[in-house]
């Protein structure tokens, strides 16, 4: 929990943002991290995110999938409770391979949701803060971390040389918190400006 | 964009695809003198299954290259237009690899070899069990539609061949390639529903599956689809590989190869859900009538084929294949293509072989050497390479006034 100091640009464009991110990450600014209505196919690789982790986590719960289904029947068949099922071995792994199929897709689906949850810090009342009402409508926003260090006005210049329509410097919380927006009329003390709708 | 589009025929690789026929033609005659001539039905039975399995296995995934080009058009797919002159060309294989099926098939239903097909014999009239399957399994009907099948086969990939070629030296308006897709659209559906007719239903219950006349299963020929769509994309990965390696195909990329890798994946685990579905059920119902089939290949001597069967055709690809930065290294993927190919092999192999290969005194069935097979393998392996590079050479390599080209240009995964 600790809240930051941001300069946080807003472009209208796609074209502009791409080489917007290529000459903030050229000039040395350290990105926090940039907001879009819409997917944006290349924009991770133009920011240089690694790739995601994901697919590791999910090998891993499908694996543990498979070997809960496998060790939990060949322990209730074979040990706790024999049956004679059709004259078959009580070791009859070709009649498990389905439950076993279906426990590591229920393992890994699921526990790859949640891993996306957490990894987004998404969840019901997990609320985060906004650099920008508009990121969810029609403007595309980055926002730039700041040091003590950090001229803002310089920075600011920058961006709007880039192609930045609209340059703020904001101060956020970065962690999470839990709450929800629609009875807070604070976030940590700070006052919170309504919402209008635009025509 | 300037396109290296004319593809030329390295002597070498010429070469090679002669020395592999040599082989080929070389591995039938001396199974034809040490088996195919015998007067022992059994023995000769060895020569014919051998020739019987090859020419299927081969057929049918040339074949499956053409099914790649219509299942992706139906799908309006875009991504595969920078190398489907590939799977064009290799699907010019059809005509002549179904000719020497079509040979095959009609010397094992009218010359005098009644081990491999013995529901052909005139025995089988005292047979209750074949009796009743004689509506299906009979001499006029398996000739008339083994013709019709490849015939059709052959005309409808040579259409849509056409089409694709049609377009290259005049690029369409957008009204005319709104038309141009629709047709493309039209004869791809036709396509779907003879390979529907044949490759999915009949023509493995027919070319294969009555080897082992009393025995049947539904999932067979969807089974033995799989096997040849999935070796299918193995061949086609093969040549764009090698293309790209020589300087060709500038428009393929990683992107490209990673979902072709992909389908090596997911078809790969499609091949097995079908085995296992066929297997478990037969297993699980424990019927002896059915049993039969998998009694030879899990406790015979087929054992070590069968479980190689499995590793090569499920674990290899399933392990080696999941990760992303296997799908997209060229050494990785150019392995696994061949591994699949050569599995698959494996997989026609034991469908045929263990019902048609018996000891003529025992009448056990037995694992023959195998190194003549491998040969007459090989063989197809270079009638493949001739036809095919045949074929590149004479056409553009990119369909470059293609609709979708665009859309191929700048796949990303």
């Amino acid at each position: 929990m600790a809240v930051q100091k941001f300069v946080v640009a807003c472009f209208d464009e796609e074209k502009t943002l791409f080489t917007a991110v290529k000459q903030v990450r050229k000039t040395g600014y350290k990105i926090h991290d940039v907001f879009t209505p819409m997917p944006i196919h290349g924009l991770d690789e133009a920011m240089g995110l690694r790739d995601t982790s994901l697919h590791t986590a999910g090998f891993i719960y499908a694996i543990a999938g498979t070997t809960t289904a496998f060790s939990f029947i060949t322990w209730a068949l074979t040990y706790d409770w024999p049956m004679d099922i059709g004259g078959k071995p009580f070791f009859s792994l070709p009649a498990w391979i389905p439950i076993m199929f279906e426990l590591t897709v229920l393992f890994s689906a699921v526990g790859m949701v949640l891993t996306f949850c957490y990894l987004c810090q998404m969840a019901p009342f997990v609320k985060k803060d906004h650099f920008h009402l508009r990121a969810t409508d029609d403007l595309f926003v980055m926002a730039i971390e700041c040091t003590e260090k950090t001229d803002e006005s310089e920075v600011s210049d920058f961006l709007s040389a880039i192609g930045a329509v609209e340059v703020t410097t904001q101060y956020k919380e970065t962690g999470w918190w839990i709450g929800r927006y629609d009875k807070e009329t604070t976030i940590f003390g700070k006052p919170v400006e309504p919402v209008v709708a635009q025509s | 964009m300037t396109l290296t589009d004319k593809y030329v025929i390295p002597k070498k690789f010429n070469m090679l695809s002669l020395v592999l026929m040599a082989v080929g033609v070389l591995s039938i005659i001396i199974l034809f003198i040490t088996h195919g001539s015998s007067s022992n039905q059994h023995v000769a039975a060895r020569f014919w299954a051998s020739l019987l399995a090859n020419s299927v296995y081969f057929l049918l995934v040339v074949n499956a290259t053409m099914f790649f080009i219509v299942a992706t058009t139906l799908a309006w797919g875009g991504w595969q237009r920078s190398f489907s002159r590939v799977s064009e060309a290799i699907s010019t294989c059809v005509p002549v690899i179904g000719i020497i099926a079509l040979l095959v098939l009609l010397a094992l239903i009218f010359g005098n070899n009644h081990v491999i097909y013995h529901w052909a014999d005139d025995h089988a009239q005292n047979d209750p069990a074949l009796i009743h399957k004689s509506g299906f399994l009979n001499k006029p009907f398996f000739v008339i539609w083994t013709i019709l099948t490849i015939a059709g086969w052959w005309l409808l990939g040579k259409k849509i061949r056409g089409l694709s070629r049609s377009i290259d030296d005049r690029p369409l308006s957008v009204e005319e390639g709104k038309k141009y897709i629709w047709n493309n659209t039209v004869w791809a559906a036709i396509y779907a529903v003879v390979f529907g007719l044949t490759v999915l239903s009949t023509i493995p219950w027919l070319w294969l599956m009555s080897i082992d006349a009393h025995w049947f299963s539904t999932m067979y020929s969807w089974y033995t689809f799989a096997s040849s769509w999935v070796a299918g994309i193995a061949l086609i990965t093969l040549f764009v590989v090698y293309l790209k390696n020589n300087g060709y195909l500038e428009l393929v990329t990683k992107e490209h190869l990673h979902d072709l890798g992909k389908f090596m994946f997911a078809f790969s685990i499609f091949w097995t859900y079908l085995w296992f579905s066929q297997f478990m059920l037969i297993w699980y119902a424990n019927i002896p009538e059915e049993t039969i089939y998998f009694k030879q290949r899990l406790q015979g001597p087929y054992r070590g084929i069968f479980w190689l069967n499995l590793i090569i055709n499920f674990l290899a690809p399933l392990l080696i294949l999941m990760k992303r930065a296997s799908k997209r290294n060229y050494g990785t993927i150019t392995m696994m293509a061949v591994l699949i190919l050569f599995g698959h092999w494996l997989d026609f192999y034991q469908m045929v072989m263990p019902t048609a290969v018996m000891d003529p005194q025992t009448k056990l069935t037995h694992v023959p050497n195998m190194l003549a097979d491998f040969g007459i393998a090989l063989g197809f392996v270079g009638l493949i390479m001739f036809v095919t590079v045949r074929s590149l050479a004479k056409h553009p390599l990119t369909a470059k006034n293609h609709p979708f080209l665009k859309e191929s240009i700048i796949h990303h995964t």
